[in-house]
């Protein structure tokens, strides 16, 4: 009798262990060697550790990594770095600047300051020939420390795309000031916080010789040229602080996931509305920036492009690449890996992101929801949420045999993602 | 009775003694409490006004808002630090090695008591220790600054 009465408690008991065996079964499990969570059927490798702020990176047609560091590390801004099976190491260095962008395109390595760009001319070994004289296409573009770094890419029309960001949260009279209202016409937009389109290979070009080419963008860091749509993508980094600078509008909560991280596609004379309005990923709307009489709801935004896809607050996307290799599965094909080099403006709240995420998109178009691809950079959960993370993702490169890599800029490790079936 | 008497002054001592013991404690106490106090209201200043940027636990955020542990913009001159919080600070910061480029903007809206009590608060977290800073110096720094 007391038997059958323990009966159908006993038995979901016996379940659990079953339960655990198919969750693990169905989730990804850590792969080998790098410490990092990935789908199943992927393998991450470290292929080079320790080299300092690894910011964007380049691979040659011979598997060969350039990196950009965001500070010289003995004197070199640039490193080089040769990769025999799942190592790299590095060959040498050149460029003594700080800075972001590195992209390669036509027989070039594009790379930038936080003022200008170069690029230097490879051989057919992809081996810059003149490190110590490149050419300098683009000169003079602001860097007010705030927003300082410079993204590139290029079109297939021998132009390239240098993102300028915004010297400033959300163009307050007082930067972060809490309660300072916005700066009527804000002025920054004139030669900041938008894309400049320039010829790739006309030295010393100013503002005045290139394109204003899109306008009311934060920040962009992760920027990619989409060739099924031969179109410019770009990932912003949306507004910080909305509780601090007006408690009375925002809660702690609120104010840690909104507002969103947008990609998105952009073409020559777009607006993305910065700093007037900013995006809702909950309310999918476009909605008065507090500093310009916003109330949290009000709606505004006239004539301003609406994201792609708009991901959760301050995750800070510093890497977009659009997948065009054969190695990974076929849904992996066209669509976007985004680098999320993790939050900070969430405190109190736990700080999220340090992830890759896959977006899949259909015929040039983000089709059904975006999903973690690669997590585990910043080590365990207390680490993540304090915002001490080990590692940070950065940039992202394809090889020639359609792997993806990773940087991270914190602790200067270079990932390789492979599909090993 | 020699030896009682002397037992009794001994025992007079001894109690004297304690009293007095218990009146440096008292005395020790209260400025330990008063500290205990300041860092208490400075803890909810910070989390209110400055962890967002400096995090919960001061180690600030890479190549953006500067730690505020172990440097000597926190554990050193009072008034410079003073002047930070009523200032706001907007200049190229290096620490170990690595710089920092957000703006921090003026704070000057908290009270004096607000800003002795944080950084009263910060010099004694993280794994720092210092010195407290009085109301006393916040207004007076406020005062030179107009």
């Amino acid at each position: 009798m007391k038997k059958n009465r323990l009966l159908p408690y006993i038995l979901p008991l016996m379940a659990i262990p079953a339960l655990v065996i198919s969750i693990a079964l169905k989730n990804p499990t850590p792969a080998d060697g790098a410490g990092l969570t990935l789908p199943s059927g992927f393998d991450a490798n470290i292929v080079a550790d320790n080299l300092g702020s690894a910011r964007h990176i380049a691979i040659t047609k011979q598997g060969d990594i350039y990196v950009k560091l965001n500070r010289a590390k003995n004197g070199k801004g640039i490193l080089y770095l040769h990769q025999t099976g799942d190592k790299a190491t590095v060959v040498n260095g050149f460029g003594n600047y700080a800075g972001t962008g590195m992209y390669i395109k036509d027989g070039y390595l594009y790379a930038s300051s936080n003022e200008d760009v170069y690029r230097y001319k490879l051989n057919d070994k992809g081996e810059v020939i003149n490190p110590n004289q490149p050419e300098r296409i683009v000169v003079g573009l602001l860097n007010r420390r705030e927003h300082e770094s410079k993204s590139v890419v290029l079109d297939n029309n021998g132009n390239i795309y240098v993102n300028v960001g915004a010297y400033s949260n959300s163009c307050q009279e007082k930067d972060r000031q809490k309660g300072s209202m916005g700066r009527k016409g804000c002025p920054i937009l004139d030669s900041a916080g938008g894309i400049w389109e320039f010829k790739a290979d006309k030295p010393d070009q100013h503002y005045g010789d290139g394109i204003h080419y899109a306008k009311g963008l934060r920040n962009v860091v992760g920027l990619d040229w989409n060739q099924q749509d031969n179109q410019l993508f770009v990932m912003q980094h949306g507004r910080d602080q909305l509780h601090d600078l007006f408690p009375d509008l925002y809660t702690t909560q609120q104010s840690a996931i909104e507002p969103a991280e947008c990609l998105y596609a952009v073409k020559e004379g777009d607006n993305a509305g910065w700093p007037y309005i900013y995006y809702d990923q909950e309310k999918h709307e476009k909605i008065l920036a507090p500093e310009y009489g916003g109330d949290g709801k009000k709606t505004a935004g006239e004539g301003t492009i609406d994201p792609e896809v708009a991901f959760p607050g301050h995750l800070a996307p510093d890497g977009l690449l659009f997948y065009t290799g054969n190695q990974f599965p076929e849904r992996y094909k066209n669509g976007a890996f985004i680098a999320f080099h993790g939050s900070w403006n969430r405190a109190p709240e736990p700080q999220a992101g340090y992830f890759v995420v896959f977006q899949p998109f259909k015929d040039g178009k983000p089709d059904g929801k975006w999903e973690v691809f690669a997590d585990g950079f910043a080590g365990t959960q207390a680490q993540k949420e304090s915002g001490n993370a080990v590692h940070r993702p950065c940039g992202l490169a394809q090889g020639p045999d359609g792997s993806l890599y990773v940087t991270d800029d914190n602790k200067g490790t270079i990932y390789k993602i492979s599909y090993k079936k | 009775m020699k030896f009682i008497k002397s037992a009794f002054i001994l025992l007079f001592l001894v109690i004297a003694c304690s009293n007095l013991k218990a009146q440096v404690k008292h005395s020790s106490k209260s400025i330990k409490s008063h500290l205990a106090l300041s860092i208490a209201n400075g803890k909810v200043v910070y989390t209110q006004n400055c962890a967002s940027c400096h995090q919960v636990d001061g180690h600030g955020v890479q190549n953006m808002n500067p730690p505020l542990i172990q440097t000597s913009y926190v554990l050193g001159d009072k008034t410079k630090l003073i002047k930070i919080i009523l200032n706001g600070f907007n200049e190229d910061v290096e620490i170990n090695g690595n710089t920092y480029s957000n703006t921090m903007a003026s704070h000057d809206f908290l009270k004096d008591k607000e800003i002795a009590d944080v950084l009263t608060y910060i010099r004694h977290s993280f794994g720092n220790k210092a010195s407290a800073v009085s109301v006393a110096m916040v207004k007076s720094v406020r005062a030179a600054k107009k």
